[in-house]
């Protein structure tokens, strides 16, 4: 048995040791709560991290929603972004009536005469100050062919400006010069789907194509596109081309001539059509928007059907910034909720452990601890449990966009303030749901509590 | 003041307690608790002085006010009426802050049931009243580390409580109440759960602490506990019934 006699030299050894004078901030007494705080949580190991997993949750699911919602919009914006925010974009769209009068008729094919036209254009300029530049282009389906291979594809017959107009940029070559399209030259600039298509094994680029009977040089050869094929839809073709090649606009008219036919299910249909598409750049892009209404007014004037259609990108990136932001706040509440759900969860485990541990907070009270030695105690434990969930939450909250954007390709944008804010919350969610309990805990009778079995 | 305390107790031997110290002193103590309109008194006026180096064993029957008398002298409850002196200082007026902080500074603990914390082991048990005191650590370290020595676990501490037999519990409860050397020990049935050889152990422990000048308060049911100690104070429907002093 041990030898229980009194070490004489070890009695009342105090001397020499007094207390250290508590001013302020103590940082010997938080590192030892928060000593006893971590010991706790760890020894109730599969209950802290089920409360836990309400704050991850609720973090992740702020990070990660906002992340695609802000890529969502980034998205959208982009595109809108790619069709120019200075730019109005006029297309020709064959008007209902007439498609039905084709339809029903019979005899000898008419051509349907419908659209914007050259005058159209001139009228807009001369009426409107601030328009820098018009690109106009004729857009035609047809047949291209490299030897025994051949696409169908919409044939643009467009202007030098074209590729600069749509932050539209070559992979390959050139794009068609000015004298070219004075000289109507038989040069051809494919996009990267039509020369993959024609052009197997060779280089594209110096070799000709065939549209009709006409040979055309490869001249350059376009990236692929980088935005979606919004504004793409012409008149003159009934589903949009999966790819655009560009010659001249004067080339285009010169062999293809003002009226096209096709042969379509009904019998032939013909049509007569100057230009497909317009893009009117502006100065300023401030004011693209009443340009937009202005053209608008101007067309209807000169057209008796809507054989127009009018598209100010500038609009349309407002309208989804604008349900960009409903996105975010929506997704925002959406994860408020079960941050607060998440802290319920942090009161409730703190309500039991305060419960559990009557009989320690006894003792502490019976040794000496303050009623703020508890509620420190208490408050520090609930804090390092939401902290703990928050910084999870973070790191799954950062994972799962990457995961998103390496499985399904959708564009996905954390900012730096997301988890910032997102952690905050949660910290502060330890405070507010950990205040009662500790309060509660600091509010025990001693006695009592170190009655408590 | 101490003075006049010494001359007017008539009720002990004023010769052997002649130049000692009152360490804790209670004046016209009543408590009464109330259970919605009903008011019991619990205590019915104590009047009791202890000295430096007392012994003292407080017994009685059940509902006598053994255990109400008892929290108050651990100021963990406070008197309804009267004065209770610690050292000089009147703690019945006292706030909650200054409660705990006389209890952690002047008073030291022993519980039937040991009452260590379960998550902490034996060295931080020790330490416990000290980090409340605001030890130091290397303090506070080097004062358990010689306390645990002193019980004879100087081998067990940083064993959990759970690992341990009840004797050795009590014996580091016994350490934990010494850390901050306090004034007057209380000690609540400190054998009530142990084995009769436990329990002689921590009786040999408390008779080396009264020969070094401690002061021991203990509240028993058992004679044979009361037997080790020098003063034996018997209470009844809350009053002191008598008040006896071993002559030496």
């Amino acid at each position: 048995m041990t030898d229980l006699t009194l070490n004489p030299s070890g009695s009342g050894s105090h001397a020499g040791k007094r207390p250290v004078l508590n001013s302020g901030f103590n940082f010997l007494r938080f590192k030892k709560i928060t000593e006893v705080g971590i010991k706790s949580i760890y020894s109730h190991g599969l209950r802290s991290l089920l409360t836990v997993l309400g704050i991850v949750i609720g973090v992740a699911a702020v990070i990660a929603m906002l992340a695609v919602s802000e890529g969502a919009s980034f998205e959208a914006q982009q595109q809108f972004r790619d069709l120019g925010a200075s730019n109005i974009l006029l297309k020709s769209v064959k008007p209902a009536e007439v498609e039905e009068s084709s339809r029903s008729g019979f005899g000898p094919p008419q051509a349907i005469v419908y659209g914007l036209t050259i005058a159209d254009i001139t009228a807009i300029r001369n009426s409107i100050p601030g328009i820098s530049n018009v690109i106009s282009s004729r857009i035609v389906k047809k047949n291209v062919w490299n030897g025994g291979l051949n696409m169908n594809t919409d044939v643009v017959g467009t202007s030098v400006d074209y590729p600069v107009s749509r932050n539209y940029n070559l992979r390959a070559g050139r794009f068609f010069s000015e004298s070219e399209v004075r000289d109507h030259a038989n040069v051809v600039v494919l996009s990267e789907e039509v020369a993959q298509g024609l052009f197997r094994i060779d280089n594209p680029l110096g070799k000709s194509i065939r549209i009709d009977s006409d040979y055309y040089n490869v001249v350059g050869i376009m990236e692929p596109e980088g935005f979606s094929n919004l504004g793409q839809n012409q008149a003159g073709s009934s589903n949009s081309a999966p790819s655009r090649i560009f010659i001249p606009f004067t080339s285009s008219k010169s062999r293809f001539g003002e009226t096209t036919t096709r042969q379509t299910a009904g019998g032939v249909e013909s049509e007569t059509v100057e230009l497909h598409e317009a893009i009117i750049q502006i100065d300023n892009q401030d004011g693209v928007i009443e340009v937009g209404e202005i053209i608008d007014s101007i067309l209807e004037r000169r057209h008796k059907d809507i054989d127009y259609a009018i598209e100010v990108p500038l609009a349309l990136l407002r309208q989804a910034e604008e349900s960009a932001l409903r996105d975010q706040i929506v997704a925002g509440a959406i994860a408020g909720i079960s941050l607060l759900v998440g802290g319920i969860g942090i009161m409730n485990i703190m309500l039991a452990s305060v419960t559990e541990r009557t009989r320690e907070i006894g003792i502490r009270r019976a040794l000496g601890a303050k009623r703020r030695d508890i509620i420190m105690q208490f408050l520090i434990e609930a804090v390092i449990l939401s902290g703990v969930g928050g910084l999870i939450g973070v790191v799954l909250g950062v994972a799962i966009p990457f995961i998103i954007s390496a499985f399904w390709g959708m564009t996905t944008i954390v900012t730096p303030l997301a988890p910032l804010l997102a952690f905050s919350i949660s910290a502060l969610i330890g405070v507010i749901f950990g205040i009662y309990p500790s309060i509660r805990a600091a509010d025990m009778d001693p006695v009592e509590a170190l009655r408590h079995e | 003041m101490l003075e006049t305390n010494l001359s007017m107790s008539t009720n002990s031997d004023s010769a052997l307690i002649a130049g000692r110290e009152v360490v804790a002193s209670l004046d016209s103590i009543r408590k009464t608790y109330f259970m919605g309109a009903l008011a019991v008194e619990v205590l019915h006026g104590i009047s009791l002085d202890f000295y430096q180096g007392d012994y003292i064993s407080i017994m009685g029957p059940s509902g006598c006010g053994k255990s109400t008398l008892m929290n108050i002298l651990g100021c963990l409850d406070q008197p309804t009426e009267g004065k209770y002196f610690l050292g000089d200082e009147d703690t019945s007026k006292m706030e909650d802050d200054e409660l705990s902080t006389i209890r952690g500074a002047r008073l030291g603990f022993i519980f039937q049931s040991y009452n260590l914390i379960q998550q902490l082991n034996v060295l931080e048990n020790i330490e416990m009243p000290l980090f409340y005191q605001g030890y130091s650590e290397a303090d506070s370290h080097e004062i358990a580390m010689g306390l645990a020595a002193r019980v004879g676990l100087q081998d067990r501490v940083d064993h959990k409580p759970f690992e341990l037999s009840g004797g050795q519990q009590q014996r580091v409860a016994i350490a934990r109440a010494l850390a901050v050397d306090p004034l007057v020990i209380l000690a609540d049935e400190p054998t009530g759960n142990l084995d009769s050889k436990s329990g002689a152990e921590i009786l040999n422990l408390f008779d080396e602490l009264h020969d070094q000048g401690k002061t021991l308060i203990m509240v028993t049911h058992s004679d044979e506990l009361a037997e080790r100690s020098q003063r034996w104070v018997r209470l009844r429907d809350g009053l002191v019934e008598s008040d006896d002093r071993l002559n030496a």
